[in-house]
């Protein structure tokens, strides 16, 4: 499919390919084993400026939007789709920073970022404000020039890795949602500790852990935007990044078909390459052109948001759905081409279906993006009379 | 510390097919890649300028698309380009490849070390590197796998020797020629790829580095390749029987009536 991408575009889709199969995929299956979070990352993606691709020039990036930062994280996913959520959630956790930080927090944080010196974590969810995002009860307490934040974020990428880390906390409980800000902690801050680190299915070269806060001190300057924006700012930052987990679930969909095409050619029962039997290359044709719709959907959403489109929720949210489905179905149909073997850890299409369970759950759940579609429809056909 | 690193373009393929007809190497449709021992040479150099300072010059002869290397290694780090490219260079043999080289290596003096792959993929012959530095007058050391120290005037390096490693020390400015375990070469960065693309690359004739015609290119090439071929190994097994000690006998006599022992 011929996607009109620039000679730019191509050029970080290409270096992020190269990153992706010369260094990335070598250690993929043994970080999976050893749940292992990769120390090269900043050699792989700080070094090659690929750290920089979504971030302005002016904060040291390349400029690049949402569509540069899709063409990183689906060759990326290609190799190891745990890598390709450490790599995206640092995205995310410097979006908010992007969308509404100030001049100094932007110089101080994206930059460090963009060169690969740091790396960043949102934190939103908590134990019991999961798709109810609204329920969080995490406090930030006005202390003279300070706040004083206290609370558990629960299940953050890049928790305890990072040195950043976006907070979305209460500063005004008794308004609910609308009492929320937003604020940026770094590592290192009195009262900022790490709790539990979880043990996943998939992404396991990702690192999940709890952010804890206990009468964590810091100054009024990290407040993000102003105050009671805290809610506004994590749903742009959401709305945004979404299709990032659409360009994620894409690739390793890919990754998932290439491996199942190349070993098809190759398995011979009842003496021919399983590849000759229909009912195979009929799978086949199926994860393939369900890879290129969701392609073309990821991209072209990309481009909807990159282009200054004001509201966008639905079609993140459709990209995110329909990408992370077809990654679920592609990747469980490679295990069935591989039979046996793809059940195995030897053959790397079984953490692929693991992998890939994530994209529909995280960053809202399938089912809340379907809630947000129906939402925007009934108000999109309301508008219209 | 000024480096100058000397690379060749060469077909990405391993199993370069040759022209029976001429006896030249087909390089039609096939993509160029900087010589896998190269891309070694030039992360020595640009390790060596990130440790101590200095600047990386790279350089290659060849037709005009050899820029594309050049590019290639000004990504990964080199501050200038040089490319020697004329009519009058083709058809070069070793000797007057690297007397096209060492001419222009002259050029960019003062120097302290040239670095080089250990061969070529394609020519394969490992010549160029001594040769360069014969025409310079400098010393130089093969196969180096690690440089231990550096410094004007001296450096200390280790090189392969079949089954073992020998710790040499040399005087500069002198030139090395790099093996594989020296070091990873880097993925570029994006920004490196974009400066390589802005990059002005001066383009070098013969009478630039001041050498008539006649010494250059083919007229400048003692050599002439009358075949190039894959010889043709003919293996015969052959199993001796008997006791221990027939055997020993009867292998014993064989080898001896081959002269081999
Ligand atoms: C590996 C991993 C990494 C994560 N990284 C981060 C991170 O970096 N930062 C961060 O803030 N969060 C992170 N999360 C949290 C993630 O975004 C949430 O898990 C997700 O939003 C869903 O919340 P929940 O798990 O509490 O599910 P719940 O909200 O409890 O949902 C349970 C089930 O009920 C369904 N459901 C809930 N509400 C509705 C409804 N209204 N209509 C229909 N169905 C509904 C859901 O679809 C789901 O099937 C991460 C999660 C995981 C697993
Ligand atoms: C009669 C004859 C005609 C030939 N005609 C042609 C021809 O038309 N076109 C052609 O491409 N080749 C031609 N060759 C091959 C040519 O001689 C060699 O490719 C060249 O001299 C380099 O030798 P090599 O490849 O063995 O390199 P090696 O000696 O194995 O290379 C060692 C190192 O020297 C350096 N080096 C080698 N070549 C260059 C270079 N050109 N620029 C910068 N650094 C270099 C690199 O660092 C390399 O790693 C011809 C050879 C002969 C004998």
């Amino acid at each position: 499919m011929e996607y009109f991408l620039t000679e730019e575009q191509k050029m970080i889709k290409d270096l992020a390919r190269r990153v992706a199969r010369e260094r990335i995929l070598p250690v993929a299956a043994e970080l999976d084993e050893r749940e292992e979070f990769p120390s090269q990352l900043r050699e792989w993606f700080g070094e090659t400026d690929l750290m920089g691709v979504g971030i302005p020039e002016e904060y040291g990036g390349l400029g690049g939007g949402v569509l540069e930062t899709c063409l990183a994280v689906e060759e990326i996913s290609w190799a190891c789709p745990g890598v390709a959520t450490s790599y995206a959630a640092n995205w995310l956790g410097i979006m908010p920073l992007l969308l509404a930080g100030s001049e100094e927090q932007k110089q101080r944080y994206v930059r460090a970022v963009a060169r690969g010196e740091k790396l960043a974590a949102f934190c939103l969810t908590e134990a019991e404000a999961g798709s109810d995002a609204g329920a969080i009860r995490t406090t930030a307490r006005r202390d003279g020039d300070f706040y004083v934040l206290d609370g558990t974020k629960q299940w953050i990428t890049n928790g305890g890795e990072a040195d950043i880390y976006t907070v979305i906390a209460l500063t005004a409980p008794e308004k609910g949602p609308r009492g929320a800000s937003c604020f940026v902690v770094e590592k290192g801050t009195p009262g900022l500790g790490f709790g539990r680190k979880e043990k996943k299915m998939g992404i396991r070269a990702s690192a999940t852990r709890e952010v804890v806060f206990t009468d964590c001190r810091i100054p009024a300057t990290q407040l993000v935007g102003r105050e009671g924006q805290g809610f506004a700012i994590a749903i742009r930052t959401l709305d945004r990044a979404r299709p990032g987990v659409g360009a994620q679930a894409v690739g390793l969909a890919q990754g998932a078909l290439d491996r199942a095409l190349a070993y098809a050619r190759q398995r011979v029962q009842f003496g021919k390459p399983i590849i000759t039997f229909q009912a195979i290359g009929h799978m086949l044709a199926d994860m393939a052109t369900q890879i290129e719709a969701a392609r073309a959907l990821v991209y072209a959403t990309a481009r909807t948001i990159d282009a200054g489109v004001k509201d966008f929720a639905k079609e993140s949210a459709m990209a995110k759905l329909f990408a992370s489905d077809v990654a679920m179905r592609v990747t469980t149909d490679a295990v069935q081409i591989l039979g046996g073997y793809g059940y195995m850890r030897d053959y790397p299409v079984e953490k692929l279906m693991r992998d890939a369970k994530i994209t529909q759950i995280y960053e809202g759940t399938n089912q809340i993006q379907r809630n947000v579609i129906a939402q925007e429809l009934l108000r999109e056909s309301a508008r219209k009379g | 510390m000024r480096i100058i690193v000397l690379i060749k373009q060469v077909p990405e393929s391993t199993e370069v097919r040759i022209n029976p007809e001429t006896n030249t190497l087909i390089r039609e449709g096939v993509k160029s890649i900087i010589n896998p021992f190269d891309t070694y040479a030039l992360e020595e150099g640009v390790l060596i300028k990130e440790r101590l300072g200095g600047t990386v010059v790279v350089m290659t002869m060849g037709p005009p698309q050899a820029r594309e290397a050049l590019q290639d290694a000004i990504a990964l780090g080199a501050d200038e380009a040089i490319l020697l490219s004329d009519r009058a260079f083709a058809g070069a043999d070793t000797l007057a490849t690297s007397r096209a080289l060492a001419a222009a290596v002259r050029k960019l003096e003062p120097y302290d070390l040239i670095i080089c792959g250990k061969q070529a993929i394609d020519g394969d012959t490992a010549q160029v590197g001594p040769e360069v530095a014969e025409f310079l007058d400098i010393p130089h050391v093969t196969y180096v796998r690690k440089v231990r120290e550096l410094e004007p005037g001296r450096a200390v390096v280790e090189r392969m020797v079949e089954g073992a490693v020998e710790t040499v020390e040399m005087s500069l400015p002198g030139l090395i020629t790099v093996v594989k375990d020296i070091n990873q070469p880097r993925i570029p960065s994006l920004k490196g790829i974009m400066k390589a693309r802005r990059a002005t690359i001066p383009v070098w004739t013969p009478a630039d580095v001041g050498l008539p015609e006649e010494v250059v290119g083919l007229r400048g090439s003692p050599t002439a390749v009358e075949k190039v071929f894959v010889p043709q190994v003919e293996r015969r097994g052959e199993v001796i029987e008997g006791s221990p000690e027939e055997v020993a006998e009867v292998l014993l006599s064989r080898l001896q009536s081959v002269g081999v022992l």
